[in-house]
């Protein structure tokens, strides 16, 4: 077997190469956001957007004329796009870059290196090989890999993909290829891929571009073999595969179907290039109109960014009246729960919120009650090592015969056309014209049963299962509360009521459930994680040790866990009847804000959700927006990040008195409480991947929704639950689909953080990697200053100070009317007159 | 009661209309159109139904419209009510009326919303005019209106590569149910010597079922319609098209493909059985054949890994069973059997995004490690070669592809080089003489007069060969298929002596659609600086209205009832005898191949990517 190095040719460099580059995207089940382009990310953004671009053919930039037609509709301002010009190009050429950027049509001249080696079975040897070869080839992986929609699954799944079809075609009268030579190969002991590469391309220089071609030619599948490859158990029913078994078989499929077009003889494709084509990787021009676009994307972001400085400048400047919090709550940093905590405050002034990454610093695996497998519940990076099992609880599980697999089969198909006939037509009527949950959707709240038992706390000898700790000791637990609060700077000042919420969505007809809960839980509702940490906080030998770490938290004072559907806004408490009679009274009383803080959330929402009405008063919108969330036929069950892009880390004086849409991440955390910013580095490491990554995934699944989103996702076609297509031949579509990220507009993060500058530099220096997100500027990082609330702008290594753009805000009045009357993105408002 | 049918059709067609006038922006104006029509239809159906059933559930048939007619002929549209038409009208109103609901909100901002329900509204008015249809004539037109809007839903997302491909290639295969359906309405004109009614044939004098049963043109006839419903409900071995026209919203494909298109052609066998169930040869075929289809796509259907296609492949089995029933004579249980179905496959259809949520759940509290299927018990050898089978598609696209394209393309391919010059050149040194001599066709010695008609349409033939494998010049195949039918026409007018009227019907819509197409691509190719055929333009996204245009002139030119060629392509084969096979053949083969290369044509030119924007474009493989 030749399979190490030899010559030109470094067999794993080139695999480890083509798995760097594939989409990273995980199975449905797991969705989790990240960097679409992860594989730049070691460069400057617009160096990264420009080399992905010219490699691979990606589309990483708005293009001109869409641009322009912010400008027109006033998106980008005239005064910014001067400002701009003028700090990037210089005063002196400020005039002839303008009447660039606005009047002259300007075209790129450089066209994707990709594909162009392989085209050439297209041009000279006028074979459609794509057309001969995907087909099959993406049946037989698909099947391979299926998690459960056939009946009748592959029968063999032994070492791998190539092995399989091994034993599959040894023991088959029929076989997948139509030639000898191909079939002799395949059970060959000299199989590999240069001995076929040999064949089919001939010159080994050419090799890897070969290769690249090949497989980004279908990148969706590439990338989830690629992707199930480096996780196995993100797939419940395993498979083993490999990137290298997929080629050998793509190979050995191409070398098959030219034997058959060709016959046995043929000459392999370099011999017959004219020339090679350039280098996929070299790096090539910077042109004018990359020049023209990256001033246009940066005028767009700052026609953003300056408001909400100037917003946040303003904020930070208002003395805000402090009173004894009423109550108050702990929410995820997720942007959807920013409205939700506005309204709150808003609603009921006595209360005080908090954002935190919404597994609140309780990282396990779940087990529900009678599931076979684990769920995993924390940011995707961590590996815990404790579970969590639900002992008692009813049945998760819910029946409904269509979607059974016997009703593909046969004689019972007939039996269910038959007899279900009248069923499914009663059913469907339902569903279309008086829709509510059913087994097709997917809840949040079944995620954990409301009235259950769970095993959080460990036995003094502690159990293992599985390598894993069941439950917590109470040191443990200490030390994840103390962590949590410490971090938020909630140390003081409880009020008698402190809930916990985690939240979910919930949707039906929509196979990218899992993006739409909790990212700080996997993609799993953080319902367990509130609970886990309510129970650890109450706990009396917790509160003990926390007293000696100096947090003392009055015996009075409860932790009540919730769960907020982010889709139907509703909200679920947790172990309410546990609470004393008094304390019972006040969340009664409490229930009340939280339910009408979730009404006018619904009504703020349905503004962006045009098929929603939005006029009336906000319980009725609501109980619309509710509806609409088991509505088979409602493609966008809510909005989910769609229009984030600020992150903002600091204490809520920052942004109490100022209206950001529903467009921010927001972290709490207490400057002062933080003399030498691990905190700060605790939160950084955490928010700027998982915010980063969310952010960077809307922005280039928005600027080219063909390549690196899934397009529209009306016609896509469930390929054996772990991927989408369209059709039933086609490629997985990777990336968000349209109807995720059309009120998107595509700007970067901007992270501000409530910090000294210099200690935020040092914080920097001591973790590089969460470093280069700011330093290549995948993310815009700001601070303000926690005294004198000077913002700085962190640009090559260094903070500068940066005088803000003098521009009056508007005032918000008349909020309701607002979210009634306008669809578009909202200006950054100020708030007079906020109590807190 | 005879007054309330024709309403029936025309609410549906009069929405289709107003659909078209309605301007694509105004999404709320045109699905409240949707609903109303198809929602005020089913009411009214509902209604008529129950007075119909009530007064004794008589068999309606109305004479409608003459469009046609002389001493001999006469071309009428007829409609008809019975059972049959009821279920099926029932079935398919209801699941219109659902889907449009559905996609109003589901189709929310798509760009292509109006082409939706432009495209809906018109199938359903071919549906309703196909099961109301009283004759093969009428049950044609609704028959070519149900071909072109499945094209035209396949082909929704226009700028991708697999939709479009897969678009012309289900048209292909539709093409030859199109035929089936001239070749049967040829012998049936020429077995009772006029246009039969579907009322009539229930009442066939017992001597004329004695002559059909031992008459070979009764067998022929048979097999034409046994061959276009195999085509339409996708039977062995069409059955590859199906999961493939999966490409369009999934409403869409939950109605087409789900259930109504895809039941036609039961609907066909059931509403024709009298022409072939006295038959036992024929009931034992059509039997042989749904359960041949049933097995296999049964077995392709359980190992089908992506949800659609698993619908796609079980429904056709269930359709297998349903020929078996009518084969049988149960016909009563193969209505209940397609409404059953047809409900089923909509209803998982437009909950097929839901499967993910559903099965990982299921699983995650079910799970059993590889739970053994049937198959596992049989010996590995019969199981491994049956599952490589299966996963194959029992080689039946190949199958399409070697046996059905190809032959066309070689044999297209030998033709050589031409260019429009030469041909137009060639056409006129041998057109010109061939004309004049028709009209001295009585000095023409008989033994070669005999033989002129067939090699006039032979000639027909190879040129639309050509058209169809041409991959440079665009006017060139556009030309070809034109001078196709004029030989068609000079190869009948040898035939027999034909009434100038008729062939002026018959060349009325060639000539327009020909002239206005030509124009379309003479303009484009100077817009565009030169279009072929070698690949897909997208050149709808800049041209819209050329599009439009070139897409009606296709229709306009291969008899779609646009025009007169439709009636024309009745009449001329009402010229060929019935001892005349292989010029019936000449000339179908010449209708299948132009219409395939006229459609090829139009999608080549305006569909697929549009190659100025290549960073936009869409994957090829996606």
């Amino acid at each position: 077997m030749n399979t190490g190095t030899t010559g030109l040719w470094d067999e794993g460099a080139v695999l480890h190469k083509l798995e760097h580059y594939l989409p990273a995207q995980a199975p449905l089940k797991n969705f989790v956001h990240h960097n679409t382009l992860h594989a730049w990310q070691h460069l400057p953004f617009f160096d990264g957007c420009r080399l992905a671009n010219q490699s691979l053919g990606y589309k990483t930039s708005l293009n001109l004329h869409e641009f322009r037609a912010f400008y027109t509709k006033g998106q980008i301002k005239e005064e910014t796009l001067r400002q701009t010009i003028q700090k990037i190009k210089g005063t002196a050429t400020e005039n002839h870059w303008f009447n660039l950027m606005v009047n002259v049509e300007i075209h790129p001249n450089q066209k994707p290196r990709i594909g162009l080696l392989r085209q050439n079975w297209k041009k000279r040897y006028k074979i459609d090989l794509d057309s001969l070869v995907y087909p099959l080839l993406f049946r037989l992986l698909c099947s391979y890999l299926d998690q459960g929609v056939s009946i009748w699954n592959f029968p063999v799944h032994q070492d791998g993909l190539l092995a399989s079809l091994r034993e599959l075609e040894r023991n088959s009268v029929v076989s997948i290829f139509k030639g000898k030579r191909a079939k002799e190969f395949l059970q060959s002991e000299n199989l590999s891929i240069p001995f076929l590469l040999e064949r089919i391309v001939g010159d080994p220089a050419l090799y890897e571009q070969y290769l690249f071609d090949q497989q980004f030619g279908h990148q969706g599948w590439s990338g989830i073999t690629a992707s199930i490859e480096a996780s196995p158990e993100s797939l419940l029913d395993p498979k083993p595969i490999s990137l290298k078994d997929l080629i050998l078989v793509e190979l050995l499929m191409e070398l098959d179907v030219l034997d058959h077009q060709f016959g046995p003889i043929w000459a392999p494709l370099s011999t017959l290039l004219e020339s090679y084509p350039l280098p996929l990787f070299e790096k090539g021009e910077r042109e004018l109109y990359d020049e023209v676009l990256e001033l246009w994307q940066l005028a767009m972001e700052w026609s953003y960014y300056n408001p909400v400085l100037s917003g946040i400048s303003w904020s930070f400047s208002q003395t805000i009246q402090k009173k004894t919090p009423r109550f108050q709550g702990l929410f995820c940093i997720d942007d959807r729960e920013c409205s939700f905590r506005r309204h709150l405050e808003d609603l009921a002034p006595a209360c005080e919120t908090f954002g935190t990454p919404g597994f609140f610093n309780v990282a396990f695996y779940f087990r529900p009650f009678e599931g076979k497998f684990l769920d995993k519940v924390c940011p995707a990076p961590v590996f815990p090592n404790h579970l969590i099992v639900e002992t008692e609880a009813d049945s998760h599980s819910e029946e409904d015969a269509h979607f059974h697999q016997r009703s593909h089969s046969l004689w019972t198909g007939w039996l269910t056309a038959q007899l279900l006939a009248p069923w499914t037509a009663l059913k469907l009527l339902n569903n279309l014209f008086r829709p509510s949950m059913s087994a097709a959707a997917a809840s949040s709240f079944k995620h954990m049963h409301h009235a259950t038992q769970l095993k959080i706390e460990a036995d003094d000898v502690p159990q293992l299962e599985n390598g894993l700790q069941l439950g917590f000791t109470v040191e443990e637990m200490a030390d994840r509360v103390l962590g949590q609060l410490n971090s938020i700077g909630f140390t003081k000042n409880f009020a008698d009521l402190v809930y916990v919420v985690g939240h979910g969505s919930s949707s039906i007809n929509n196979p990218y459930y899992a993006a739409y809960d909790c990212g700080a839980c996997s993609g799993r509702p953080g319902s367990v994680n509130a609970r886990v940490f309510a129970f650890m906080a109450n706990h009396e030998k917790v509160r003990e040790l926390l007293k000696q770490k100096g947090i003392s938290i009055p015996e009075s004072t409860r932790f009540v866990s919730a769960l907020h559907d982010t889709a139907s806004d509703d909200i679920v408490f947790y172990d309410i009847e546990s609470l004393p009679e008094n304390l019972k009274q006040q969340h009664q009383e409490n229930e009340k804000h939280f339910i009408a803080a979730l009404d006018i959330n619904a009504k703020e929402r349905s503004r962006r959700l045009v098929s929603s009405k939005s006029k009336g008063p906000a319980a009725l919108v609501h109980s619309r927006i509710r509806k609409r969330v088991v509505s088979l036929f409602e493609p966008r069950p809510e909005l989910n990040h769609a229009s984030n892009c600020l992150c903002i880390i600091g204490s809520r004086r920052l942004t109490r008195n100022v209206y950001l849409d529903r467009r921010a991440f927001l972290n709490s955390y207490d400057p002062k409480n933080d003399p030498d910013g691990s905190l700060l580095l605790g939160i950084l490491k955490a928010a700027a991947p998982v915010c980063g990554g969310i952010n960077l995934e809307y922005y280039f699944s928005r600027v080219d929704n063909q390549k690196l989103g899934a397009g529209s996702k009306l016609p896509h076609n469930v390929m054996g639950l772990i991927g989408l297509a369209n059709g039933a031949d086609g490629d997985l579509r990777p990336g968000l689909p349209s109807q995720m990220i059309e009120i998107h507009d595509p700007l970067r993060l901007l992270m501000i953080i409530e910090q000294v500058p210099e200690l935020i530099l040092q914080i920097l220096n001591q973790s590089p990697e969460t470093a280069s997100w700011f330093i290549n500027e995948w993310i815009i990082l700001t601070a303000i200053h926690p005294e004198t609330g000077k913002i700085y702008l962190f640009k090559n290594r260094q903070f500068q100070e940066l005088t803000l753009v003098d521009e009056e805000l508007p005032v918000l009045i008349h909020e309701e009317q607002l979210y009634e009357e306008q669809e578009g993105n909202l200006p950054v408002f100020i708030k007079k007159g906020v109590e807190a | 009661m005879n007054h309330i049918l024709p309403i029936l059709i025309l609410l549906p067609f009069t929405g289709f209309l107003l659909s078209l006038i309605i301007p694509s922006r105004n999404e709320n104006a045109l699905s409240t159109l949707a609903f109303l029509v198809t929602g005020l239809h089913l009411g009214i159906l509902s209604v008529f139904s129950v007075y119909w059933l009530i007064h004794g559930h008589p068999h309606l048939n109305i004479k409608e419209v003459v469009l046609f007619s002389n001493e001999h002929y006469e071309f009428f549209i007829d409609f008809f009510f019975d059972k049959l038409t009821l279920v099926f009208l029932l079935v398919g109103s209801f699941l219109t009326f659902l889907v449009a609901y559905y996609s109003r909100y589901y189709l929310h901002k798509e760009s292509g919303y109006k082409r939706f329900f432009n495209t809906i509204l018109l199938f359903f008015t071919g549906y309703t005019l196909t099961v109301c249809s009283g004759n093969l004539e009428t049950l044609f037109m609704g028959w070519e209106i149900l071909g072109i809007t499945s094209f035209l839903l396949i082909a929704f997302y226009r700028n991708r590569y697999l939709p479009v491909k897969n678009a012309v290639k289900v048209f292909s295969v539709y093409r030859i149910g199109d035929v089936g359906l001239i070749l049967a309405m040829w012998l049936s004109h020429h077995l009772f010597g006029e246009n039969i009614t579907f009322l009539k044939l229930e009442r066939i004098p017992a001597w004329i079922e004695s002559f059909q049963t031992h008459s070979l043109t009764g067998t022929f006839i048979a097999l034409m319609l046994l061959l276009s419903a195999a085509v339409k409900s996708a039977q062995l071995p069409f059955s590859s098209w199906l999961p493939r026209a999966m490409e369009g919203p999934t409403p869409s494909s939950a109605i087409f493909y789900g259930s109504l298109s895809v039941h036609i052609g039961l609907f066909l066998l059931i509403r024709t059985h009298h022409l072939w169930e006295m038959q036992y040869t024929m009931r034992v075929l059509v039997a042989a054949l749904g359960i041949a289809t049933a097995i296999i796509a049964n077995l392709i259907a359980r190992v089908q890994s992506s949800v659609k296609t698993q619908i796609a492949y079980s429904s056709i089995a269930q359709i297998g069973l349903m020929f078996l029933e009518t084969a049988l004579g149960f016909h009563n249980l193969a209505l209940y059997h397609f409404a059953g179905n047809a409900l089923l496959r909509t209803y998982q259809l437009l909950i097929s995004p839901s499967v993910v949520a559903y099965r990982i759940r299921e699983q995650f509290f079910h799970f059993e490690p590889r739970k053994p299927s049937l198959e596992d018990s049989w010996p590995k050898r019969i199981e491994y070669s049956l599952y490589v089978l299966s996963l194959k598609e029992w080689n039946l696209d190949t199958l399409m592809y070697t046996y059905y394209w190809q032959p066309f393309k070689q044999l297209g391919k030998k033709l050589g080089n031409l260019n429009l010059n030469r041909a137009l050149l060639l056409f006129g040194l041998s057109f010109i003489p061939a004309l004049i001599s028709s009209f001295y066709q009585q000095n023409i010695p008989v033994y070669i007069h005999h033989y002129l008609a067939e090699i006039f349409a032979g000639i027909g033939l190879l040129l639309v060969l050509k058209a169809f494998t041409e991959r440079r010049q665009t006017t060139l195949a556009w030309s070809l298929v034109l001078m196709n039918h004029t030989w068609v026409a000079l190869a009948i007018s040898f035939n027999e002596k034909v009434g100038a009227k008729e062939l002026i019907l018959y060349l009325s819509g060639v000539a327009i659609g020909g002239i206005s197409g030509w124009l379309v691509l003479r303009r484009m190719k100077k817009l565009e600086e030169g279009i072929n055929l070698d690949q897909f333009h997208g050149h709808i996204k800049y041209h819209p209205k050329l599009a439009v245009l070139l897409l009606l002139s296709c229709l306009a030119v291969s008899g779609f009832p646009i025009s007169g060629t439709f009636i024309g392509i009745d009449l001329v084969f009402g010229h060929i005898h019935e001892n005349q096979a292989f010029l019936a053949t000449m000339v179908s083969l010449g209708f299948i191949v132009s219409g395939i290369a006229l459609i090829r044509v139009y999608a080549r030119v305006f569909l697929g990517p549009h190659l100025k924007s290549p960073p936009e474009m869409p994957y090829r493989s996606s």
